[in-house]
């Protein structure tokens, strides 16, 4: 059998819902993080596949898969600087001991 | 003249409304505008009789009141010779005792009042007479009564006084019961109140064949009408009223206990005569005569033994009134008539003249009393003119009348002569007994200072004594009894003059006269021997033969247990049911509380605890925590996702 | 047939390492297995004949990214080794919302059917990229130079230690 689309949208699909799970119930900031970035990297799959079998003409896929990991960076490196921040004034990287939100 | 007779009985009827209004912002508090009232009816009734004097026709006037059905009702007023005798009478004394009042009550705190009461009796007497219709008679009739009420019981806060007005008002209601039924008997079988239309009819024998209850029907409807006349009159059976009626003030004694309320009843009987004189065999007639003169004299037996002042005078008069009836029972209406005009006259006079000396005395038992001739002149000489008038001396006013009727009597049945003789020979014994007790001899009271009334009283006194001597030579035989000519019954002739019974009925009464002397003055035989010798007699007539007693256990007892019966009912039978409903009403009440406070309330508390509840745990989607709401947003999505997909 | 017994192995390393990753108890472990998982991808990315962006992959997300992580994990004390609770409450909300997606993304991505293109990618990638970033794309190219910077800028200000 050949190695088709629908094979690697599976797999994004499976590696997708993996990181909401992640996202969803993880205790540690930084955990959640790495949900996330399960998430992009799914999103990336995603791209690439299409690239080759659907659009192959003009790389755009790849060039936005690119595009993407390089925001992946940025967000992580952000997002990062944030926890320690967080970390540094609240004591904990917790989040469900984070409920300032509720005023 | 006499179409301004409907002003007679307004005229007082104005005063009274005018005095209940003022009162005693009123000139005089209202004594000068009644007196107003009935002198100026007086002067109109004048005016009429001078003339009807003049052979004028009966006059009618008419006012349509409303249709029975097909048959129109007409109210209204008749002047005739009998109306213009009435007139006079109830005008011409009703003003001197008016004056007299003035002195009289001079110094009552409700003077204005009793010048009202007075003034409305006057206007409800005036309405009886000039009544053409048995409506208007009977309205007068009541209107009197209730006058009679509230005059009677005047002194209110006297026990005595509150009973004998209601007794006056509920025995002579008993007498008024029998006459509307008579009334009612009449329309039923005629379908007229007016007389002239009654009168027609009986004449014409319409009523002729019927009976009722196996008794001629207007024998049957006469003598239910007397029956009224029985209790206005204070004939026997209902004459117990008039003596306690004593309790009034003497004014109205005089005026309405003597003069003109009691002889309505004999006004009554003249009026409706025709009736009477058209029931088969006369028996209606019978009946009167009977009563009247039994009543005559039994109420001289009961007057010779009173020593209170004003009631001998009460029970004189319902001898006299006795005599009247039986004066028309036997045919003699004019006698009956006349005698109703002259005593009018000299008992009012007598009643005044004794209201002069109770206040003069302060007590009203002759036995207290004496030697009051020198100190009171005018109230002794007048008093006396009365006295002499009343006894039927010649030439006074009652000897004309008395004897009329006792010679009317003589032509029709012994017996009733007989009455009426013993009656004219008690009735100048007891009178001279209370002259020769009050104004004779010395003093009984040596404490009491007594002195002659003031001018205004003694005036009317001798103005109604100037009556009592004139009045009766307007029926004496050899001026050709001008009374005779004036009214007269078509169908009744009189007896023609005897010189004999004239003589006769002189001698009883100074016959009578001499036996008073006998026994109080004189003392031949004195009055305790005259009492030991007749013993039980005397008991019984010092007890008024018991009729009191008679009533009280016979009638007023049961009447009271009823009262009694009906009042237990009202309270336990009734009430009851009226409370078990405000208990159900009350426990209806309180199960509404209960449901309002816990079903309703409860309804709308458990709403509020409700909302309260899904607050509280919607509080909890609230944690502030960024991954819950994640989760719901991811949870969102899908659901939206799956709402897409399986559209 | 090798192309996919090699996918399979390498979507097995992925998926495998994936599981670690989200369910480890010991934060270190969780993200020190990110490195497989980056790493598959990265074959996947090879198999798909995209080799400029496996070796981006390599060098960002399993290099510096990883790295990152495990600094930051460091610094916040989260892999002191005790045995901390790593799950919150929310587990079987979350295994439900994950599950039912998958379902519904499997179900909706393998049913579809794609427009499959006739002509094949370019030999060479790499440089099709890179000429496509400086003609066509250099808009993207220079904006996303510009988001660098400034994330650069705000990591470390957001980072820094008040003063």
């Amino acid at each position: 059998m050949q190695v088709g689309l629908t094979h690697f949208l599976v797999v994004s699909a499976l590696l997708f819902c993996l990181g909401l799970y992640a996202m969803l119930s993880r205790r540690n900031a930084v955990a959640i993080l790495m949900g996330i970035e399960l998430m992009l990297n799914a999103a990336n799959i995603n791209l690439v596949a299409f690239n080759k079998y659907v659009a192959p003409a003009a790389l755009n896929g790849q060039v936005f898969a690119l595009v993407v990991i390089t925001l992946a960076a940025c967000e992580a490196g952000v997002g990062l600087a944030l926890v320690m921040a967080a970390y540094r004034n609240l004591e904990t990287v917790h989040v469900d001991e984070i409920n300032v939100m509720k005023w | 003249m006499v179409e301004l007779a409907w002003l007679i009985p307004l005229l007082p009827l104005a005063a009274c409304a005018l005095i209940m209004a003022f009162g005693r912002r009123l000139p005089g508090h209202g004594a000068y505008l009644a007196v107003a009232g009935i002198a100026l009816a007086a002067v109109l009734s004048i005016g009429i009789f001078f003339q009807m004097l003049g052979h004028a026709e009966p006059y009618e006037a008419n006012v349509r009141w409303m249709l029975l059905g097909q048959v129109p009702l007409d109210l209204g007023i008749r002047v005739d010779a009998l109306t213009t005798v009435m007139l006079l009478v109830v005008t011409v004394v009703g003003s001197m005792i008016f004056i007299y009042s003035i002195g009289y009550m001079h110094g009552d705190p409700r003077y204005p009042r009793f010048f009202a009461y007075l003034s409305l009796f006057a206007a409800s007497m005036l309405l009886l007479v000039l009544a053409n219709n048995l409506l208007f008679l009977y309205a007068g009739w009541e209107l009197v009564g209730l006058c009679s009420y509230l005059l009677i019981g005047f002194y209110f806060e006297k026990p005595s006084a509150a009973r004998a007005s209601m007794k006056a008002f509920i025995t002579t209601r008993v007498g008024d019961f029998f006459m509307f039924l008579g009334i009612l008997l009449l329309f039923l079988h005629l379908g007229t109140f007016r007389f002239e239309d009654i009168f027609a009819k009986v004449r014409e024998g319409a009523l002729g064949p019927l009976t009722i209850g196996g008794l001629p029907l207007l024998t049957v409807a006469a003598v239910l009408l007397f029956g009224g006349a029985v209790g206005k009159s204070a004939q026997v059976p209902l004459h117990t009223w008039l003596p306690d009626a004593m309790e009034g003030p003497t004014p109205v004694s005089a005026l309405i206990h003597a003069a003109t309320m009691v002889a309505a009843g004999v006004y009554m009987v003249a009026r409706m005569f025709t009736l009477f004189f058209a029931s088969p065999g006369r028996e209606a007639l019978e009946v009167v005569a009977w009563i009247g003169g039994i009543t005559a004299l039994m109420a001289a037996t009961i007057g010779v033994v009173q020593d209170d002042i004003k009631r001998v005078l009460a029970y004189s008069t319902i001898s006299q009134l006795g005599l009247m009836m039986l004066g028309l029972g036997v045919g003699g209406y004019t006698a009956g008539m006349f005698h109703l005009m002259t005593h009018a006259f000299f008992k009012a006079l007598l009643f005044l003249g004794a209201g002069s000396v109770i206040h003069a005395m302060h007590t009203n038992s002759i036995k207290e009393m004496g030697g009051l001739a020198k100190v009171m002149p005018s109230t002794y000489w007048t008093f006396l003119i009365g006295t002499l008038a009343l006894a039927g001396v010649f030439p006074f006013a009652g000897f004309w009348s008395k004897d009329e009727i006792l010679l009317e009597t003589l032509h029709h049945n012994s017996t009733l002569f007989a009455l009426g003789a013993l009656t004219s020979f008690l009735t100048a014994f007891y009178m001279f007994r209370v002259i020769l007790y009050t104004f004779m001899g010395t003093t009984r009271s040596p404490r009491a200072h007594p002195h002659e009334s003031p001018r205004v009283m003694t005036g009317p006194l001798w103005v109604l004594a100037g009556f009592s001597v004139v009045v009766g030579l307007v029926g004496a035989p050899f001026l050709g009894n001008p009374f005779q000519g004036f009214l007269h019954f078509e169908g009744v002739k009189a007896v023609p003059f005897s010189l004999g019974l004239a003589a006769a009925s002189l001698g009883i009464a100074g016959l009578g006269i001499v036996a008073a002397y006998a026994v109080y003055y004189w003392k031949f035989v004195p009055s305790s021997a005259l009492r030991r010798a007749v013993g039980p007699l005397y008991t019984l007539v010092v007890n008024k033969y018991y009729v009191d007693e008679l009533y009280a256990v016979a009638i007023v007892r049961p009447t009271l247990w009823v009262a009694g019966a009906l009042r237990s009912f009202d309270i336990y039978v009734i009430d009851l049911l009226v409370n078990l409903i405000g208990l159900g009403g009350l426990g209806l009440a309180r199960l509404y509380r209960v449901v309002d406070i816990y079903v309703v309330d409860g309804a709308v508390n458990m709403i509020g605890v409700a909302v309260g509840l899904f607050g509280q745990t919607l509080r909890y989607v609230q944690t502030g925590r960024a991954q819950n709401y994640l989760l719901v947003i991811a949870l969102g999505v899908i659901v939206i996702l799956a709402a897409g997909l399986f559209r | 047939m090798g192309e996919l017994a090699a996918f399979i192995i390498l979507s097995a390393i992925t998926l495998a390492s994936a599981v670690v990753v989200v369910t480890s108890g010991n934060i270190v472990r969780s993200a020190l297995s990110l490195v497989p998982t980056f790493l598959g991808v990265t074959g996947l990315y090879i198999l798909l004949q995209a080799e400029f962006v496996a070796g981006i992959q390599v060098l960002i997300y399993a290099g510096a990214i990883t790295v990152l992580i495990l600094f930051v994990i460091m610094l916040t004390e989260g892999g002191t080794g005790l045995r901390v609770r790593q799950t919150n409450e929310q587990v079987p909300l979350s295994i439900l919302a994950a599950a039912v997606l998958a379902v519904l993304l499997v179900g909706v991505l393998a049913q579809a059917p794609w427009p499959r293109a006739a002509e094949l990618l370019p030999q060479y990638t790499a440089s099709g990229i890179g000429e496509a970033l400086l003609t066509n794309l250099v808009l993207v190219f220079e904006v996303t130079s510009l988001v660098l910077l400034v994330a650069l800028m705000g990591a470390i200000i957001v980072a820094r230690r008040e003063r």
